[in-house]
């Protein structure tokens, strides 16, 4: 089962930590990045630029409308994810657990949806 | 008469018969569907051809057999082979006469524990773990729970299947955490089980004083846990915990209902038999040399059964009880009881001065009685008799109701 593991923290404090507080945090990724490789539940993450660099997009009656981003102004927005493939819950909570951002913000751990399965 | 022994039959039984269909199947919602079939299988079969040697290994054998028949139809509509073929060793597994199956302990592996740790996941809501656990482990049926935490059956139900839902969606495991996990996990399932004895036992809601359906219950679940954990201090402490609230039962109510105070009880009433078990428990808890909350609150509960009369009560040994329970869990609550443990040692002037106004806010009612007490026990009787008013306006307990006018009528009496 594959969890998505969505970063929410505030972008404040990314911006405002010294390039060795930002250093140490780029380490604890690395870290766990080769841990969850080295378990082989790896399967994708990024680091994303700041909401205010987003761009939100609806088409509606066949027109595409863009506007500028974020979706939601809100002090928590999400700052990265990683996509685990774990056996189960336990497994993916593990991993999360060694981002270096739930200590300051907070981890949404979410399954992807499984198409052969139509009770999931 | 019959069917009353075999509901309690099922009753019994049902948590262990659960534990293994799931365990089995991985799916809730089947090895309940597969474990009512079972149920109505033996409502047919007992009455003619009597008592099954094993009743619990009767249920899971016809159970399993009925959750492959209704997977089996799942399964050949969606024609697929893997599934099938795991599904025919389980069929082979399960042949034979159910009667022929050998006494509980030889024949199943006991998976009420992999039960308990996910109904209790940390991952559903207090609510949803509250219910699962109830419906799982414990065989209530949702009405019954419904009924006990005063819920329409339908709200119940939607509470269980998104629970049920989501165990399967998000794949919580079927297991017991790993060592280095397992008495933070532990917790979660302690809070479970002391949250429905509560429920029963301090009746949050309007109603009968003690709820003894809930209480027994939490019980039970509290002595499979024993018997399970037996070398958790934590669990023999809650266990311990219990049985002392328990002992107190009848000693706590009036035949009319009312509530009566720890220091009025007649302590003859109290049930010497569960104060030696539960005291027992609590030493060979304390002896494991790990102290936790349920620990401690057990042995402050066990001083008070070692009293024989109020007054003879060693409040200098539960206030210093009381410092370590804060220590372990800081709590508003603890930190109010510390307070009146105190005010017992050293007088209500001191635990008027420690009292905390800003639990007013938090727990008022609590903060209203406790407060009330001590300016009655100093004969502050106009600002007792005001403060008994504010805690009849924090309350919707009828009992607690009804002990406040009592108390307020005593004090205009001696006025």
């Amino acid at each position: 089962m594959k969890y998505l593991c969505l970063i929410y923290g505030n972008e404040k404090d990314w911006m405002d930590a010294s390039p060795d507080e930002q250093g140490k945090i780029f380490a604890a990724h690395h870290e766990l990045t080769e841990e969850a490789i080295k378990r082989g539940q790896m399967a994708g993450g990024e680091g994303l630029q700041p909401s205010h660099n987003a761009t939100v997009l609806r088409v509606r009656d066949g027109k595409a409308v863009t506007t500028d981003g974020p979706f939601m102004e809100l002090k928590e927005q999400i700052g990265g994810f990683y996509m685990f493939d774990c056996e189960n819950l336990d497994q993916a909570l593990e991993l999360a657990a060694l981002i270096p951002e739930a200590k300051t913000g907070t981890i949404e751990v979410r399954p992807c949806m499984v198409f052969d399965d139509p009770d999931a | 008469m019959l069917n009353r022994a075999l509901d309690r039959i099922v009753r019994e039984e049902s948590g262990r018969v659960m534990a293994t269909l799931i365990g089995t199947f991985g799916d809730f919602e089947l090895a309940e569907d597969a474990f009512q079939d079972a149920v109505q299988t033996a409502l047919e079969h007992w009455p003619r051809d009597g008592l099954p040697r094993s009743p619990g290994a009767w249920l899971t054998t016809i159970a399993r057999r009925k959750a492959i028949d209704r997977r089996r139809r799942r399964v050949v509509a969606r024609d697929k082979a893997p599934l099938l073929r795991d599904e025919l060793l389980i069929e082979r597994e399960g042949e034979g006469r159910p009667d022929e199956g050998d006494p509980w302990n030889d024949a199943l592996p006991d998976e009420r524990l992999q039960l308990v740790f996910t109904c209790c996941h940390p991952a559903l809501s207090m609510k949803a773990r509250v219910a699962l656990t109830l419906r799982t482990l414990g065989g209530l049926s949702t009405g019954e729970i419904a009924r006990a935490f005063l819920v329409p059956e339908a709200t119940m139900a939607q509470r269980l299947v998104r629970a049920k839902r989501k165990i399967k969606g998000a794949c919580i495991p079927y297991c017991v955490p790993a060592a280095h996990e397992l008495r933070d996990r532990l917790e979660g399932v302690l809070s479970v089980i002391y949250l429905v004895f509560n429920e029963g036992y301090f009746a949050s809601s309007t109603g009968p004083l003690i709820r003894r359906d809930l209480t027994g219950e939490a019980l039970r679940l509290g002595r499979v846990l024993a018997e399970l954990l037996p070398e958790e201090p934590e669990v023999l402490g809650l266990l311990a915990l219990m049985l002392f609230h328990e002992s107190r039962a009848s000693a706590r109510a009036t035949d009319d209902g009312q509530l009566v105070p720890l220091d009025e009880q007649d302590r003859t009433r109290w049930n010497q038999e569960e104060i030696i078990r539960a005291s027992a428990l609590t030493e060979r808890a304390l002896r494991m040399k790990s102290v936790g909350p349920y620990q401690l609150q057990a042995a402050i509960a066990g001083v008070h059964a070692a009293s024989p009369r109020a007054r003879d009560t060693d409040w200098v040994e539960i206030a210093l009880l009381y410092d370590l329970l804060y220590r372990t869990d800081p709590t508003e609550m603890v930190a109010l009881n510390r307070v009146v443990a105190w005010a017992n040692v050293k007088g209500p002037e001191v635990g008027l001065s420690r009292l905390e106004p800003r639990w007013a806010e938090s727990m008022p009612e609590a903060y209203h009685l406790t407060r009330a007490d001590f300016l009655r026990r100093l004969e502050r009787r106009e600002q007792a008799d005001a403060a008994y008013a504010a805690a009849a306006k924090a309350t919707d307990r009828d009992h607690v109701l009804a002990f406040i006018a009592r108390r307020r009528h005593a004090l205009q009496a001696t006025t």
